[in-house]
């Protein structure tokens, strides 16, 4: 029998992991089915709808759209990474705050590409939000709570 | 009946969402993040042709594949398909539905309707070796004309379902067709009516197939036990009418089925029908595993429903002073493979703002070779609003009056009979149309160039139904409450709030879960605006069961009659002795029979509460060389009744206007000749994105509904009617162009533009 998969290491959320996927599997699967992180979702596994934002390394992608296999060595936080031990990210606790969420499945994609804009401009404009969550679609709110949201998770962290 | 007033404690409040830090830390388990020990992956064989007759599905060569488990098609169905069952939608309209249809509709058996009909499915050990053993499959069909819109359905010989007979005004009628039923309302004397008008205005308007595009693709997994009892697991928006369709489908009784239902990822009414949940469980059957099916985002708008193209003619008749004195509607909607379109709502909706009183509305529900359309938001009444909101712009124009003011002057009132029999109890028309004409918005000037603006009302009827509730006390005096309502939008918490009101509590106090159905009484969709209106309902009538229980328990230990104790703010207290006094927790934590309350409500169907108006102002800028719109600003305003939860009032509302934006502006399925959807995908189905789109504003009406206890009325829906329109009457005030298709997109409107400039140099030439 020869071997269908292949071993991947990398940091994800902060811990050393290890895992085998096969060549054909996208990040994204391999963080839903073979690691069972399943806050980050999958709503078109094309890369244009963003609910399944993450970062890898320093950067926003959606994980449809990279391979498992290209993983090794890196580098990854997803939404499960996001809350530390003491609470709620200011962006998580704003979007709450905010009702910046309705049925929450965009939600993480959201809250990644967020957290993303905010550690790099905590002071954005609301063009710039706009323009930086053009990727990430919901449906449920029309994005007016989203975009306060990050307004007020911007106010929170510049207040540190 | 409502108990309205002002002073409350809870509603009203915004506390943080039950389900939210679940929801914001990734832990919510959606459809899609379901799994469980022994699981199987399964994918569906679809149609790849509109319409044509099938002869043969060879499964041999993908049973081969390793890995594949287990194969099903139509044939694995238990019982005839040939007899009518009443569905949990059937049974509050009095209506049946033919068994081979919903069955036809998760699994083809003689002929194929529309492209990405289910014909077979496979379980596997992973969706990938599914996937291959999908294309190793080979049906073997004979292709017929397929019918793609409504006259070509009316027109056509080519007859997609050959035992339909057209259902006329509630009578069959022998004979081939493709109109699967036609209806009539008719108030007064339209035709005379139409003589004395002072002007008439008639226009024909089309739209597009729309799709609710939630973000989350439908998934459910089955498990069928050796024991015949089937638990599905999947989002959808009514665990119990989710339980009733698929054991109607499968044909075993509903006892045998238990939903569970997960959190669901949007639905907006296309999450109540049911499309892999009874596969799921043939599959589970035939391989003796669970089995789990997602759906690809294209599936999702080629296969499930979305919501109809329709083709209008709307005609409406005033007097000198603005008076609408006749209207007529003509509305021909596309139904989709199977008999069903929203038209009948369409035209319970069409004039439903305005006390006319002489009406004539006939709609048309045709056939297509098109997936089955499902409800959308207000289903029906956005096309409806669409037609008649700009031929009411139009009329007000040719007379010279204020939009606002001749929409005032017409406005629906309490007591005000629409063409369809309802009339109207306490509404809140005239109040949101008011509201309009005095925001600062519609009373701001505009000094831009090619920059319009439009308003327009909309209505949805609202629906009551079944729900139930329980309400388990804690000896810590917190409560449990146990609802069947699926949670789209943050309803735990309304629902949550309402119990809180009654028994003194803070919203934290409750905990609120929504559970299978095993687990509580027959609760109907999260949807037609009714959950944190009925089910609501249920909880606050499950709270005043606690409360007399805990009067009852208080009384004993007091040793007084239950008469002489009140309730207020938090305190039990004897009316006779004011020694006699006991805290909710003090009580809460006194031995005895476990206090459990419970709510059981129905609610009746359409008009719950009076159902909602909302309105839109809405301003646009053109470009007139590209015809680009940017929406500059827009508000929303809606009768909530009273607003139990404002942030999800407003966030209902904003959510509404952006769809509706969606449709006025963008969104419609392209379709081949042969009727394949060549923009399949988030990136060419082009929803609006944060940066298409300016604030929402929100203006909350409340004008209480007399059929609430707290005077709410749903608001989920109405604020998706009024945008197109609204979208429309602002393009026409930026270029001087009427629409009459959506979407309006930038093609639409140059042609629009030049059209125009032409007639307007050929007048000057003449």
């Amino acid at each position: 029998m020869t071997q269908s998969k292949t071993y991947v290491r990398c940091t994800i959320n902060g811990e050393d992991t290890e895992f085998l996927c096969e060549p054909r599997q996208s990040l994204l699967e391999c963080l839903r089915d073979v690691l069972r992180l399943t806050g980050t979702k999958e709503g078109c596994n094309d890369g244009n709808c963003g609910a399944c934002t993450i970062m890898l390394d320093d950067r926003i992608v959606t994980s449809c759209l990279v391979l498992g296999v290209e993983v090794n060595g890196k580098t990854i936080t997803t939404i499960e990474g996001m809350a530390s031990p003491e609470g709620l990210h200011p962006v998580q606790q704003a979007f709450l705050e905010e009702a910046a969420l309705q049925c929450g499945i965009c939600t993480p994609g959201f809250l990644i590409a967020s957290k993303a804009l905010l550690d790099t401009n905590p002071n954005p404009t609301e063009e710039e939000i706009r323009f930086w969550l053009a990727n990430n679609l919901c449906r449920c709110t029309g994005y007016d709570k989203i975009v306060r949201a990050v307004v007020k998770a911007g106010e929170k962290i510049r207040e540190g | 009946m409502a108990t309205v007033k002002k002073d409350y404690k809870v509603i009203g409040s915004r506390p943080v969402r039950h389900d939210g830090v679940d929801k914001v830390t990734g832990k919510a388990i959606y459809s899609a993040d379901f799994s469980i020990s022994d699981l199987l992956h399964g994918k569906v064989l679809r149609s790849p042709i509109a319409h044509g007759i099938i002869k043969k599905i060879d499964t041999s060569k993908a049973e081969k594949l390793p890995g594949v488990r287990a194969i099903v098609t139509s044939k694995d169905f238990i019982g005839s398909s040939d007899k009518n069952i009443e569905t949990a939608e059937d049974r509050n309209e009095g209506e049946t539905t033919r068994l081979k249809y919903l069955r036809d509709n998760v699994l083809a058996s003689d002929k194929l309707l529309y492209i990405g009909q289910p014909v077979a499915a496979v379980a596997a050990t992973s969706s990938h070796i599914a996937e291959e053993a999908i294309s190793l499959i080979e049906l073997e069909y004979e292709t017929l004309e397929p019918v793609l819109n409504t006259t070509q359905g009316l027109s056509s010989k080519s007859i997609i379902h050959q035992e339909l007979e057209t259902k006329e005004l509630g009578t069959k009628v022998p004979g081939k067709t493709n109109l699967a039923e036609h209806i009539q309302h008719k108030l007064g004397d339209p035709e005379e009516a139409f003589k004395h008008a002072e002007i008439i205005v008639e226009r024909e308007l089309t739209t597009e197939t729309v799709h609710q595009g939630y973000i989350e693709p439908h998934a459910a997994t089955a498990s069928w036990s050796k024991d015949g009892r089937i638990t599905v697991w999947c989002s959808t928006q009514g665990a119990f009418p989710a339980r009733d369709t698929t054991a109607d489908i499968l044909g075993v009784p509903i006892s045998q089925v238990k939903v569970v239902p997960l959190e669901i990822g949007g639905g907006f009414g296309g999450k109540i029908p049911v499309y892999l949940e009874p596969v799921a469980a043939l599959l589970s059957r035939a391989s003796g595993h669970p089995v789990k099916l997602v759906m690809s985002r294209k599936e999702v708008f080629e296969c499930t429903g979305p919501t109809p193209g329709t083709l209008m003619r709307v005609k409406i008749g005033a007097d000198k002073s603005g008076k609408f004195i006749a209207a007529q509607a003509h509305l021909e909607f596309e139904a989709g493979a199977f008999p069903g379109s929203p038209v009948a709502a369409g035209s319970y909706c069409v004039f439903a703002a305005y006390d006319i009183p002489n009406v004539l509305i006939d709609g048309y529900d045709v056939i297509v070779n098109k997936a089955k359309t499902a409800a959308y938001r207000a289903p029906g009444a956005t096309m409806a609003a669409f037609a008649t909101e700009t031929v009411i712009d139009e009329v007000a124009e040719k007379l010279q009056m204020d939009p606002a003011e001749i929409r005032l002057i017409n406005t629906a009132k309490k007591g005000t009979r629409r063409a369809d029999g309802p009339v109207y109890p306490t509404i809140g028309c005239e109040e949101v149309i008011k509201t309009i004409k005095d925001s600062e918005h519609y009373n701001s000037p505009i000094t831009e160039p090619h920059v319009g603006r439009g308003i327009a009302i909309g209505y949805w009827f609202n629906v009551g139904l079944e729900s139930a509730c329980t309400i388990s006390l804690s000896k810590n005096g917190t409560i449990n409450l146990v609802e069947g309502s699926t949670d789209i939008g943050g309803t735990r918490t309304s629902i949550a709030m309402q119990a809180a009101e009654v028994l003194g509590l803070l919203p934290e106090d409750v905990i609120p879960s929504v559970v299978d159905t095993d687990s509580i009484g027959f609760t109907s969709v999260t949807g037609g605006s009714r959950t944190t209106y009925a089910t609501g309902w249920a909880a606050y009538e499950a709270a005043i069961d606690v409360k007399n229980q805990m009067i009852s328990k208080v009384a004993g230990i007091w040793s007084i009659d239950a008469d002489n104790v009140e309730f207020e703010d938090g305190v039990f207290f004897s009316k006779q002795d004011t020694e006699l006094k006991m805290t909710f927790k003090e009580l809460a934590a006194k031995s005895g029979a476990p206090i459990v309350g419970r709510g059981s409500v129905s609610k009746g169907g359409m008009g719950a509460g009076g159902g909602s108006f909302a309105g839109a102002i809405c301003d646009v800028k053109i470009d007139p060389e590209t015809g680009k719109t940017t929406v500059l600003r827009f508000t929303c305003v809606q009768d909530a009744g009273k607003a139990i939860y404002p942030s999800f009032v407003e966030g209902q509302m904003q959510g509404g206007s952006v769809q509706g934006i969606g449709w006025a502006l963008n969104e419609e399925y392209f379709m081949t000749d042969d009727g394949r959807m060549t923009n399949s995908s988030l990136l060419d189905y082009r929803m609006p994105t944060s940066l298409d789109l300016p604030m929402i504003d929100t203006i909350i009406v409340e004008v209480p509904s007399d059929g609430h206890p707290y005077g709410v009325r749903g608001v989920g829906e109405a604020n998706i009617v009024s945008p197109p329109a609204a979208v429309a009457n602002a393009i026409y005030n930026a270029t001087g162009v009427r629409q009459s298709s959506l979407p309006m997109n930038p093609a639409s409107i140059t042609k629009g533009i030049q059209d125009h400039r032409s007639d307007i140099l050929n007048s000057m030439n003449c």
